[in-house]
């Protein structure tokens, strides 16, 4: 039991973690939490969901390197994944709960509306990203698998476009970008020697 | 042009129970306090077809929006920013006693009491709202008409303008306490829109007493205006030569100015206003221009395709 936990402990509190905010939509939906206003509650926080997530994803490999832990990489998948999910469920409450998918209504708020268009093109990259994020998919594409999955950084920067242009106040989409500068910095070579010495001076 | 006479926006049996009505809007001044106690402690329940409310529906036939939706959904940046976190912020909010000065060029400023602004004739209105984040409700307003008010005060010649505050109270607001806005809040119509019969100085809403969330004690509403004209806890009207700065055009000058009157085809900076989200109904309609109010209200605006009537 022990070694099953030590083997498969984080991934499972990882998945239960993500799942989490689901679970509390539900709750709330089934007892009558929110019920003024639904369909926006479901649109910010399977939004706000995809948001931490794909931060999250992309946090795998900094921190796992940070804190010697290279079983903490193997998450960015599911955690890529997960915030792929949530922005589908995103999507689907704006278009079909909010609109009910009606096009007469729904055009204007696509054409006038820059956070649509920059949102849209987000969901676009992360939908090409889980589509290819399987193992025979990695294999396919051999080199340009990695090319391809460089594009999260660039999906990660319009999705805190889109959370900063959609909201009332910037703040918040102000520290998302702040998080996203510094997680792609701890990716470039330079970074990544830093913190590997940093490492072994620390030993 | 259609014109919608009182008649038809105060649904007939309030129209002719309107002396009955006001028999008890009198007692509610003889008892302000008990009834504000009594108004807080025993909401009724949502959809309760027992509710003092005249009507199901606006003049157009758009359901009323719950008055759980109407008490819990709210805008009031004084108490939080989190539209579903005003109520409970506001339970403490003290109202009474309440007192609201009308100054500026008016012929004798003077202070009323909320008990005096009680006597004036109270009636129900359902008007359609239309925030402008897109969100709608439609709400069984009492009040009486802002009119009355501003001719009880002989306005001066000069008067041209009319502002309105909120109380500034950051102790009991906490939200003021967020220095990014230019507290306190104001408002402003101009004259002959202040003056508009559909223009009401609002106690009340679904039969009862203004709750704070709702904007106690006393509150503007202009239905064919974005809602964050429709200032809420007034303790200033002030009459004015100079078209007053409101906090939003001092906060945000790159969005809203001071007309703000609803119009589908001109967006906000950042989003459509072509349709709108009807609380508790969670259905999208298309918005109205002037909300649907244009046969009232469209005169008062020469050369309506002039943009700037409309952000």
């Amino acid at each position: 039991m022990i070694a099953w936990w030590k083997r498969h402990g984080l991934r499972v509190v990882v998945h239960l973690a993500a799942l989490m905010p689901l679970a509390a939509l539900v709750w709330d939906y089934v007892t009558g939490g929110f019920l003024a206003d639904p369909a926006r509650q479901t649109i910010t926080r399977t939004g706000d969901a995809a948001l931490i997530l794909l931060l999250a994803s992309l946090a795998c490999t900094p921190v796992a390197l940070w804190l010697r832990r290279p079983q903490l990489k193997p998450l960015r998948r599911p955690l890529g994944l997960y915030a792929f999910g949530y922005a589908t469920l995103h999507l689907l409450a704006f278009a079909g709960w909010d609109y009910g998918f009606n096009w007469r209504l729904l055009w204007p708020a696509i054409a006038s509306q820059r956070f649509v268009l920059v949102g849209s093109a987000a969901w676009a990259i992360l939908l090409a990203l889980a589509v290819t994020s399987t193992r025979g998919a990695q294999r396919r594409l051999g080199r340009r698998w990695q090319g391809l999955h460089r594009a999260v950084y660039g999906a990660a920067a319009l999705v805190i476009l889109h959370f900063a242009l959609a909201v009332k106040t910037p703040r918040a989409s102000f520290l998302y970008g702040v998080a996203l500068v510094v997680l792609l910095l701890a990716r470039l070579p330079a970074a990544r020697r830093a913190i590997a010495r940093k490492r072994s001076a620390s030993l | 042009m259609i014109k919608i006479h009182s008649s038809e926006i105060t649904p007939e049996h309030v129209y002719l129970s309107r002396r009955q009505f006001l028999q008890g809007m009198g007692l509610v001044a003889g008892h302000a306090l008990l009834t504000a106690c009594g108004a807080r402690t025993s909401p009724p329940p949502a959809g309760d077809s027992a509710l003092p409310t005249s009507s199901a529906t606006d003049e157009l036939g758009n359901a009323l929006t719950p008055f759980d939706a109407v008490t819990g959904y709210n805008n009031f940046y004084e108490f939080t920013l989190r539209k579903e976190g005003v109520a409970r912020l506001t339970k403490d909010f003290v109202t009474e006693p309440w007192t609201v000065t009308v100054d500026g060029l008016v012929s004798q400023p003077r202070t009323f009491g909320m008990e005096e602004l009680l006597k004036f004739t109270q009636e129900e209105r359902v008007y359609r709202m239309r925030c402008v984040e897109a969100w709608a409700m439609v709400i069984p307003w009492q009040g009486f008409p802002l009119a009355q008010l501003l001719k009880a005060m002989e306005p001066l010649s000069s008067a041209r303008y009319v502002q309105f505050e909120t109380l500034y109270d950051p102790e009991s607001m906490p939200g003021q306490k967020d220095k990014s806005f230019p507290w306190p809040y104001v408002e402003g119509l101009r004259l002959d829109e202040a003056l508009h019969d559909l223009t009401l100085l609002s106690t009340g809403l679904y039969g009862q007493t203004l709750l704070p969330q709702n904007g106690a004690p006393l509150r503007l509403v202009v239905p064919w205006k974005y809602g964050f004209k429709s200032i809420k806890s007034i303790v200033k009207i002030t009459l004015t030569e100079a078209q007053p700065t409101t906090l939003w055009m001092a906060a945000g000058p790159t969005e809203y100015g001071f007309w703000a009157n609803v119009n589908p085809k001109v967006d906000h900076p950042r989003w459509s206003q072509a349709t709108e989200r009807r609380i508790g109904e969670n259905k999208r309609v298309e918005t109205l221009f002037f909300n649907g109010y244009a046969d009232e209200v469209a005169d008062l605006y020469p050369d309506l395709d002039k943009r700037s009537w409309y952000y």
